[in-house]
């Protein structure tokens, strides 16, 4: 640990954030000293988003203190933040594309004269503001939606400074920028050092985190694992900092006792065409998993339970009533929903927007006279639950991630508040960042009162996340497995070399 | 949702929706302006007016076969339904006025029996829409003859005959404004409300992928036998407006189809479902008789017709098939 070099210009400590029961953040200290560039990594879900929102007033923290030049701070919002001289740089630009510079760089405090605001000063302002960054290329009265991103970039860093930060963060500044516009970056992080201004720089790339930096601070699910003069180390040391995490701490908690609720679904001795004489019975508030070799029934088994193709014999209950599921509609009826696991074929709506895509089910079978408004707000408030990132609701959906595009398949369910959800192979082709995001949303479905079943041909995700495993094999379920079973257990009962002693 | 700004990269600014109505509106601009430029007579209020209202059946076709299209499905049998239609009401009416309302209702119904058969035979029985519609075609065709011996019988009544060539006269700034105008006004109103509904935003889900929409509770056969009623009934009301403006022959719907597809593609509407929009393909069926004018101010010999059609249906077919495969 290096010392802090004295006369902080902003310091943070012990912060900590919990977001429905998931804790984001857990006693975070770090400090900016003037003219120093801090950079902060970690991996996707560490924590770095939602501490720099803390530190700009976008978040209030549950716990921990905020002192800007030594003095304590509550932020209630961004403008307070901005008062006591933070200003943030977001990955997304926060500019009115049809405004001229000046118009953008003094927005919400123009410089008004007898009522009217003063463009000539307010030309003249931006003028000069520029100038003091070495920025002499750009024109004030030009139009910020015909400028380049790295002149966006500028435009906002300006903004910032109109508003005399003193701590500017910078949110992965060169994910939009071109290689060459990158230079323009160090250039101009150069010159607000010498400043005194002092940077927050959060970054994915290291590189450039060793070109600029003073010192980095390595964020790992919530916690900081340290921090160190940037002269001290190497990106393998980093790296290292950066990932590593243990197995158990990937997965939500499990359900405890308490979490369990009846059995919702019960299936009796049902069949089809592919599946022979099914017992199962699925309890309110578990994951159930469900393993098994390609083509052993898994899908078979949830195409089922949703009505694709149906069982012929056999009984199913649903809270103890029979129930006929010879549809989709009527499973979703019942209260049954399935995702499914081929996403791009059957799960989406490609070229309609992420709303459409999420209003689909509900535009199909949901109460009729219910208001379109209402409706719709309600899919909105899903789809920020789920976190999808996307460029607006009315983008098509097929320009998401895998991942984005699963959570809006995912709120275009929970629109219709199933009681039992079927997941095949929920995470497949998603990366591991919106992977754990998945998961979580599973368990606190289950752990909202939900029945999930939940297929998956990955093992240590079906061990991390049942809290009961059943295997599949011939259409027919080969055994049971408690939660700590093994992946020998599973691959045992999937490919039944061995006797199996439950049935 | 978070939301993400969009890279505000220069060729993404000018890039167009797939789908939108900007490139239709652009390539009606430049035909106005030819036009203009030849005929500066045509573009006056009066003029433009009958232009407009000779216009409304194909832009209602088109809009009936725009449902059908974003839906994932052809209607080739609208021509042949039109000429059925005009032939049957000039039976039935035979001249009499008393009977023109009865007969105006009798058709609509006629054009959604032949849209529910066209739909359930597609849907339920799973023949492929092209040949269904193709087979309800010839059906229709030869029906006709055999029902009126070969030639038309009978004859419409003033009464009926005024939605297709009567116009409110004396209207200011724009002179006459011919019923047929209103109709199509009226209808397109009608077409943009049920696109912007649920039942719209479905049909198109369905279009884009029938499987998704199936699996999330949307009743696919349903939809689209819907899609083919509404084409059906928009057959209906042109086939109204036709056999006013020109009179009954077994010539009055024929090859109304393809000029319907042509201006549904030419509006950016994508073959196979699931793109464009209803304002889109009535812009492109605009677009298409402007041309036909064009065509006919310069001196180009009517034969071309068709011959221009296909080839905008190949061109317009190509460059969505390049711009879609090339993101």
């Amino acid at each position: 640990m290096p010392d802090p070099p004295p006369a902080s210009l902003l310091t943070l400590r012990g912060i900590r954030k919990s977001f429905l029961g998931v804790r984001v953040l857990d006693g975070v200290d770090l400090d900016v000293t003037p003219g120093e560039v801090h950079a902060v990594v970690g991996e996707n879900g560490a924590g770095k988003s939602t501490l720099m929102k803390i530190v700009s007033g976008g978040y209030a923290p549950d716990g921990g203190t905020v002192e800007v030049d030594g003095a304590p701070q509550v932020f209630r919002g961004p403008r307070d933040a901005q008062r006591a001289g933070i200003g943030i740089i977001h990955q997304e630009f926060n500019l009115l594309s049809d405004r001229t510079v000046a118009e953008n760089v003094h927005l919400g405090h123009e410089p008004v004269r007898r009522g009217l605001v003063d463009r000539r000063v307010m030309r003249e302002r931006t003028g000069q503001l520029l100038a003091s960054i070495g920025e002499t290329t750009l024109a004030p009265d030009a139009t910020v939606g015909g400028l380049g991103v790295a002149q966006q970039q500028v435009v906002e860093i300006a903004k910032a400074l109109a508003l005399d930060a003193r701590v500017l963060i910078m949110d992965e500044p060169t994910a939009a920028l071109a290689d060459h516009e990158v230079e323009l970056l160090y250039g101009l992080v150069r010159r607000l050092q010498q400043r005194g201004i002092g940077l927050l720089y959060v970054s994915h790339r290291l590189t450039e985190v060793f070109d600029l930096s003073g010192r980095i601070t390595v964020l790992k699910d919530g916690r900081r694992v340290t921090t160190v003069n940037t002269a001290d180390t190497n990106t393998d040391d980093l790296v290292r900092h950066m990932v590593g995490r243990e197995l158990s701490s990937y997965y939500p908690d499990r359900a405890t006792s308490d979490d369990l609720g009846p059995v919702r679904l019960a299936v009796r001795d049902a069949g089809n065409r592919k599946l022979h004489a099914v017992d199962l019975q699925l309890r309110a508030g578990e994951v159930l998993g469900v393993g098994g070799l390609q083509g052993s029934g898994r899908s078979a088994l949830a195409r089922a339970l949703f009505g694709v193709t149906p069982f012929t014999t056999g009984e199913v209950t649903l809270d103890g009533r029979p129930v006929r599921l010879r549809s989709p509609r009527s499973a979703m009826r019942a209260g049954i929903a399935y995702v499914t696991e081929d996403r791009k074929g059957e799960g989406i709506v490609p070229r309609q927007s992420v709303l459409d895509n999420a209003l689909l089910a509900t535009r199909a079978v949901g109460a009729a006279r219910s208001g379109r408004a209402a409706r719709t707000r309600r899919v909105r408030e899903l789809l920020a639950t789920v976190e999808v990132r996307a460029a607006g609701d009315d983008q098509e959906i097929r320009f998401l991630s895998g991942g984005n595009q699963q959570k809006v398949v995912l709120a275009r369910w929970l629109a219709l508040d199933p009681q039992v959800l079927l997941f095949d192979e929920p995470t497949r082709g998603i990366d591991v960042g919106a992977k754990s995001a998945i998961h979580d949303l599973v368990r606190r479905l289950a752990r909202d009162g939900a029945a999930v079943l939940m297929i998956s041909s990955d093992l240590p995700e079906l061990l991390g996340m049942s809290d009961r495993i059943v295997v599949m094999r011939d259409g027919r379920i080969a055994g049971e497995l408690p939660a700590d079973a093994t992946e020998e257990d599973v691959m045992t009962l999937a490919v039944g070399h061995v006797t199996e002693t439950d049935r | 949702m978070q939301i993400v700004q969009r890279r505000p990269l220069p060729l993404r600014r000018v890039r167009l929706r797939p789908g939108g109505v900007l490139p239709i509106l652009a390539i009606l601009a430049v035909l106005l302006v030819l036009v203009g430029i030849r005929q500066p007579s045509f573009l006056d209020p009066p003029s433009l007016m009958s232009f407009l209202g000779r216009s409304a059946p194909v832009i209602l076709l088109a809009a009936g076969q725009y449902f059908v299209i974003v839906s994932g499905e052809f209607d080739l049998s609208v021509g042949s339904l039109v000429t059925a239609q005009v032939v049957v009401a000039a039976r039935l009416i035979d001249s009499d006025p008393a009977r023109t309302w009865p007969v105006v209702l009798l058709l609509l119904a006629f054009g959604a029996l032949v849209g529910l058969v066209n739909g359930l035979i597609t849907t339920r029985l799973r023949v492929p829409s092209f040949i269904t519609t193709l087979g309800m075609f010839l059906i229709l065709v030869g029906a006709v003859y055999l029902w009126s011996d070969g030639a038309p019988k009978g004859g419409l009544s003033e009464e009926f005959r005024r939605f297709g060539r009567r116009a409110i006269e004396d209207v200011p700034l724009l002179g006459r404004v011919p019923y047929a105008l209103l109709v199509l006004v009226v209808v397109a109103v009608l077409a943009v409300a049920l696109m912007r509904s649920d039942f719209g935003r479905t049909l198109v889900a369905v279009g884009d992928n029938p499987r998704t929409a199936q699996l999330s509770g949307v009743r696919v056969w349903r939809t689209r036998t819907v899609a083919f009623i509404l084409s059906g009934l928009a057959a209906a009301v042109a086939a109204i407006l036709l056999g006013g403006y020109s009179g009954v022959s077994f010539q009055a719907g024929a090859g109304l189809e393809f000029g319907a597809i042509t201006a549904v593609v030419l509006g950016g509407v994508a073959l196979g479902g699931g793109r464009g929009s209803v304002v889109g393909a009535m812009l492109g069926a605009l677009t298409l008789e402007l041309l036909f004018a064009l065509m006919n101010f310069y001196g180009v010999s009517g034969a071309l017709r068709s011959t221009v059609q296909g080839a905008i249906i190949l061109l317009a077919v190509a460059v969505s098939a390049t711009r879609s495969s090339s993101r």
